[in-house]
């Protein structure tokens, strides 16, 4: 096996494109970025109790210990930090996936990942008796690491064909999900716990979950961003990726581990989360056009604007109740993919 | 292996029976799979109305069913155990059916009611009915037929442009599930653990304490529907051969097509109503049943007869397997069926088929 970089493995498109359109994405990437920072500080803001932006400063940057400033650092940041967090994981790891399988329909959810983590979970909970936040982490994180390489083992290491890896998703989803079902109904507080968890929320942050998710999720970030070249190679097809010198069982596998770190952390710290890994990429290529080299920075910008808006509307429709970020995101999402579907030739899935 | 796989495809066996104006064409070996799945099916009934805390012999159940049992076997057969197998073969064979046509119509064995949400959305009109108005039994099932009902007719609509074509059917329909998913997992948090624990059974798809009330309504949907639908199975067939080659051959494809899919939805609304959304079955029959008979058609008799063998053996296969605990049906065809289709996927991918 010979190694040679990502960097060099990689190609360059057809035509470079021009400087002008560059600077345009550029642009456009730091005016997300600007949208991101609002979509922040209204996560902050907003709330059962709503703190003005100027008690938000006051809060995040002269701390004095009030009700309000308690409120901000203690629940409200953990909060967004959180759903920034789980944002850049799943949008990451959506444009990683949909790229290696070249399914534009591929998501995290579809392959199974995210039942990967909830078997998981469930057994943590109902074997071993885990009952915190912080200890479903690493069983989720366990179970998405086993499912990705099950999946991947089971479409085709060689040759995963589109249509294979998400038949290999279904199937391992289905699995598990009679066997999630069993456990839950031969173990009432299980289930108890699980009817929370299962539906994806951010309610129940704190800086613990944090502080043990994001060296996850950074590793994982950092290796999807390094993926771009070798990733528009695949987009190219296998003969044509290998006579371009892709290695591409070592961008596979990278791949899978990329998206293993992202999804499984952002699974464990808050439930799963479906269609934010679907709907973002599809949304930035429309942007930024097919290079991954722009879809996956635009992707970790805009899946925490969307994960984030989604978790303020949540708490703004049903208050002082709310409803859990992952429910809004499906109502969000599902539109959405519907439209996609019938606004594309879906000939081949 | 190979060649025999090879004849199947150009056609099977067939025997015409021909009259002055009417021709019908039996496949000798679809015909013999049929009746012989329909004898598992009754044979596993038979075993499955003996098992129980008061076990009956096989000879016993037989003379009990004949009317000449002892007043507590006579009770325990035709008031407490019959209902609910025929139950389960009714639910099985409907499942079957409705998986048959839906496969059929969208050209994809992954083109099931389970995949494109029906049972999610008959779990969501039974989850709205516990959750929200505490509702009882009749309610739930009332609930799931309308629920499924409002679900087909979405799917159905949001797939239509010029035409339902296949993968845009079961693509709206992933998409759909997906957010009826997300209802239901709100319905859950929001039900007190009472509820929300007769909502995870009803949710699995079970058997258990069926009686006659959830027999005779879809026994009835079975005897009104079940012609209908053998009425459609030429040019059902002919569908299967692409919309272009159907319309050319005379199928009205878009009436055709409306009509199948709306006995598809009632048929698996109604089993769902009467036993939940029972993972797999409507997934799998068709496809073992087109394997058994090595014939490319819908299949729609040999789906119902498997339909109903898997369900009445899952029934029994869950209720002995894990002891006192006797988990519902759904679960064990839900791990049977991820199981299989993890079979499928080895297999088609060694012949090089996907």
């Amino acid at each position: 096996m010979t190694l040679v970089s990502p960097a060099k493995a990689g190609t360059e498109t057809a035509s470079a494109p021009p400087r002008r359109r560059t600077a345009r994405r550029a642009t456009g990437l730091v005016a997300s970025l600007g949208v991101l920072v609002a979509i922040a500080a209204a996560s902050i803001a907003i709330g059962a109790k709503p703190i003005p932006l100027d008690q938000v400063w006051h809060g995040l940057f002269h701390y004095t210990g009030s009700d309000t400033d308690v409120v901000i650092r203690d629940v409200r940041l953990p909060r967004t930090i959180l759903g920034l967090l789980v944002g850049v994981g799943l949008g990451l790891a959506g444009a990683v996936i949909q790229a290696l399988t070249r399914n534009p329909l591929a998501d995290p959810g579809l392959l199974g990942l995210n039942a990967g983590a909830s078997a998981a979970v469930v057994s943590a909970i109902s074997f071993l008796g885990v009952t915190s936040l912080t200890g479903y982490v690493w069983f989720a994180f366990l179970g998405t690491a086993v499912v990705s390489v099950l999946v991947y083992a089971l479409g085709g290491s060689r040759s995963a064909t589109p249509v294979r890896l998400a038949l290999a998703g279904t199937a391992v989803y289905a699995a598990l999900y009679g066997y999630i079902n069993a456990v839950q109904l031969l173990d009432s507080a299980a289930l108890d716990k699980m009817r929370f968890w299962t539906v994806g929320s951010l309610a129940s942050a704190n800086m613990t979950v944090v502080r043990q998710v994001t060296p996850f999720l950074l590793i994982g970030a950092v290796l999807a961003l390094a993926l771009g070249r070798s990733l528009n190679a695949v987009a190219l097809g296998d003969d044509t990726a290998r006579a371009l010198g892709t290695n591409l069982n070592r961008t596979r596998a990278l791949s899978m581990a990329a998206v293993t770190l992202l999804c499984g952390a952002a699974t464990a710290a808050c439930g799963p989360i479906a269609f934010v890994g679907l709907i973002v990429p599809h949304l930035v290529r429309a942007i930024t056009g097919p290079d991954m080299r722009w879809i996956l920075p635009y992707a970790a910008v805009l899946s925490p604007v969307l994960l984030l808006g989604s978790d303020v509307l949540g708490r703004l429709v049903t208050r002082p109740a709310e409803l859990q970020v992952g429910i809004v995101t499906t109502f969000i999402g599902g539109p959405l993919f519907i439209y996609l579907v019938r606004r594309r030739r879906m000939a081949q899935l | 292996m190979n060649a025999s796989k090879r004849i199947s495809k150009r056609g099977t066996r067939g025997v015409t029976l021909r009259t002055a104006g009417l021709s019908l064409r039996l496949e000798v070996r679809g015909a013999v799979v049929g009746l012989l799945l329909l004898v598992v099916a009754l044979a596993m009934s038979v075993v499955l109305i003996g098992t129980g805390d008061f076990p009956l012999a096989p000879a016993d159940v037989l003379r009990t069913l004949a009317g000449n049992g002892t007043v507590a076997q006579d009770f325990i057969v035709n008031e407490l155990r019959l209902p609910r197998v025929l139950a389960g073969l009714l639910v099985g064979a409907a499942l079957g059916v409705a998986g048959a046509i839906f496969q059929s119509i969208s050209r994809n064995p992954l083109g099931s009611p389970d995949v494109i949400g029906l049972g999610q959305g008959s779990a969501a009109g039974a989850l709205t009915v516990i959750v929200l108005l505490q509702g009882d039994p009749t309610e739930v099932a009332i609930g799931a037929l309308g629920g499924g009902l409002l679900t087909g007719f979405a799917v159905y609509t949001l797939a239509w442009r010029r035409g339902v074509h296949g993968y845009r059917l079961v693509l709206v329909g992933i998409g759909t599930s997906a957010m009826l998913t997300a209802v239901n997992g709100y319905l859950l948090t929001r039900a007190d653990l009472p509820d929300a624990t007769r909502a995870v059974v009803w949710i699995a798809g079970s058997l258990n304490g069926r009686d006659w009330a959830q027999v005779w309504p879809l026994a009835c949907v079975c005897a009104v529907l079940l012609p209908v639908v053998l009425g459609q199975a030429r040019n059902l067939r002919m569908l299967e051969m692409g919309d272009d080659s159907a319309y050319a051959l005379g199928v009205r494809v878009e009436r055709t097509r409306l009509v199948l899919m709306f006995t598809a939805v009632v048929f698996t609304a109604a089993a769902t109503a009467a036993a939940g959304p029972v993972a797999f079955v409507a997934l799998v029959a068709p496809q073992l049943a087109r394997r058994l008979t090595r014939s490319s058609g819908p299949n729609l008799l040999p789906a119902a007869w498997m339909g109903a063998a898997l369900l009445v053996t899952a029934d029994w296969a869950a209720q002995r397997a894990f002891g006192a605990d006797q988990l519902p049906v759904g679960v064990l065809t839900g791990m049977l069926g991820g199981a299989y289709l993890l079979w499928l996927l080895v297999t088609e991918r060694r012949a090089g088929r996907i």
